[in-house]
């Protein structure tokens, strides 16, 4: 096996063109996949082709036009999200390198993220509707419940490998994949993942209790960019656990980017599963346990890796 | 590089004068994001990477509850009418204007010195060090003092207190919360 050290870093330029195709290409298997599990669960026939079908009905619809509409952020708001997204995903190792090999790729990645924050806000304000803008407040309301334990867990990934480039992080695993020593960040940085991008039962900003919430005044190609990118974003945020926790592109007889494939699709079948066994968590509630419970766990998780990391004479 | 730069560096100054002619104040507070982010660029094209990032995740953080607080202050709580910063408008924009004139003219102007020395190899972990080796005490300070200030001003603005929660004598089992449930 050649070491990854010596391997160029970062996959050939043309790549850059190929990752958003790539990434829509997942956020579409995850929508069928989904998709299918609601018309089973309904006797329904499983319908793989309606991610295409769903997003060219939305191409040639109508866009919706509000009454003093703040369309410059509106329009803009829904651009970010997906935009962000596939930013975010410039830093994951798809195998062994990722598209760009940055030295301080997770801070990078979790600055992308926080875009989504923005962006959402940004399409609640814009139509100048009462139910889109508590959907936006929503998702702001709760960000630094969302934000903190996020941003712990992968610190706790980026300590225990003594570095912030994802590719360390990966070859830091090689003797131990990281869930093992730190569980606790695994299972928040899942949890937190799947909040930062409203999916889940984190999907009060666009409930169904406030018709849709930030997307209640979305129709049209606004609609899809809007749905798209905050599947993207789901995407990418689950994606990055395989290499902060489970080792990359580590595993046997298959190669790497395979077992990362294969990593990638079992832990968003498990945040699909979740969301179909749980409702929706009432915003305050979450606040309540993302500060009283999360963050205290996540800080005694980073000291005892900490720990872990001075015993074996890192941090020199 | 050098496009680059001058594009980030007109975007950074044209958001930023941005401030002072829209009359949304939703739109004012991401003109200004998006000086900062302007300006988050200079500081990776500097080959400062981290700080770069970091400022990016601050700012968008920062501008976004930023918005928040002036929707809640504004006067109209609506928001999407017109609304102008009447709040001295000539006089901020001319120490702004003026701000930024006197730091332009001084970059221009000084006799800057030539290089000595190299950056260290590896910035982020050259900037940890001098935050966290000889300047530790004081990063320690202003953090605890920071953290200080936020419990301070919680509590100063909570309209309920423990003695709401608990009772008089703070023996109640159950705290008496508006919106039940949660761990504590």
């Amino acid at each position: 096996m050649p070491e990854p050290m010596s391997a160029p870093a970062a996959l050939p330029l043309w790549w850059v063109v190929v990752l958003p195709f790539l990434l829509v290409a997942v956020a579409a298997a995850v929508v069928a996949a989904d998709a299918s599990l609601t018309a089973r669960a309904r006797g329904a026939r499983a319908d793989v082709l309606l991610p295409v079908r769903e997003a060219g009905r939305l191409l040639v619809g109508q866009r919706r036009r509000t009454v003093a509409a703040d369309s410059v952020l509106w329009r803009a708001g829904g651009a970010v999200l997906p935009v962000a997204a596939v930013l975010a995903g410039v830093v994951l190792p798809l195998g062994l390198r990722p598209v760009a090999d940055l030295s301080v790729g997770v801070v990078w990645f979790n600055a992308m993220e926080v875009l989504a924050w923005a962006a959402v806000w940004m399409v609640g304000w814009g139509p100048n509707s009462a139910l889109g803008l508590v959907g936006g407040y929503r998702f702001v309301a709760q960000g630094l419940a969302y934000e903190l334990p996020h941003m712990f867990a992968i610190i706790t990934a980026a300590l225990g490998a003594e570095s912030l480039r994802p590719t360390d992080i990966v070859a830091a695993q090689r003797g131990l994949w990281f869930v093992v020593i730190m569980p606790v960040a695994f299972v928040v940085y899942l949890i937190s993942a799947t909040a930062m991008a409203f999916w889940g039962p984190f999907d009060a900003p666009v409930g169904r209790d406030v018709a849709g919430g930030a997307a209640a005044e979305l129709s049209g190609v606004d609609r899809l960019v809007f749905a798209g990118g905050r599947r993207l974003l789901l995407v990418v945020a689950v994606a990055l656990a395989v290499p902060l926790f489970l080792g990359g592109g580590a595993g046997p007889w298959l190669p790497a980017w395979l077992w990362v494939a294969v990593k990638t699709a079992v832990l968003l079948a498990l945040v699909l599963l979740v969301r179909r066994r749980f409702p929706t968590i009432r915003a305050d509630r979450f606040t309540e346990v993302a500060w009283i419970v999360l963050v205290p766990l996540t800080i005694v998780q980073a000291l005892v890796v900490a720990l872990l990391v001075l015993n074996r004479g890192g941090a020199g | 590089m050098t496009v680059l730069f001058w594009i980030l560096a007109v975007v950074a100054v044209v958001a930023g004068f941005a401030v002072f002619r829209l009359n949304s104040m939703a739109q004012v507070t991401f003109a200004l994001l998006a000086s900062f982010l302007a300006v988050a660029g200079l500081v990776m094209l500097l080959g400062l990477g981290y700080l770069g990032v970091v400022i990016v995740l601050m700012m968008v953080i920062e501008m976004v509850i930023m918005a928040v607080f002036m929707v809640m202050y504004m006067m109209n709580p609506a928001g999407l009418m017109p609304m102008a910063m009447y709040h001295n408008k000539s006089g901020s924009m001319a120490i702004a204007v003026g701000t930024f004139a006197v730091l332009a003219a001084g970059i221009l102007l000084t006799d800057w010195p030539t290089r000595r020395g190299a950056p260290a190899p590896d910035q982020t972990f050259a900037l940890g060090e001098a935050l966290m080796g000889g300047q530790m005490l004081t990063m320690m300070t202003l953090g605890v003092t920071l953290f200080a200030t936020i419990v301070g001003t919680v509590v100063l603005a909570t309209a309920r207190g423990r003695y709401d929660r608990f009772g008089d004598d703070l023996d109640r089992r159950r705290a008496d919360d508006p919106a039940g449930g949660g761990p504590g």
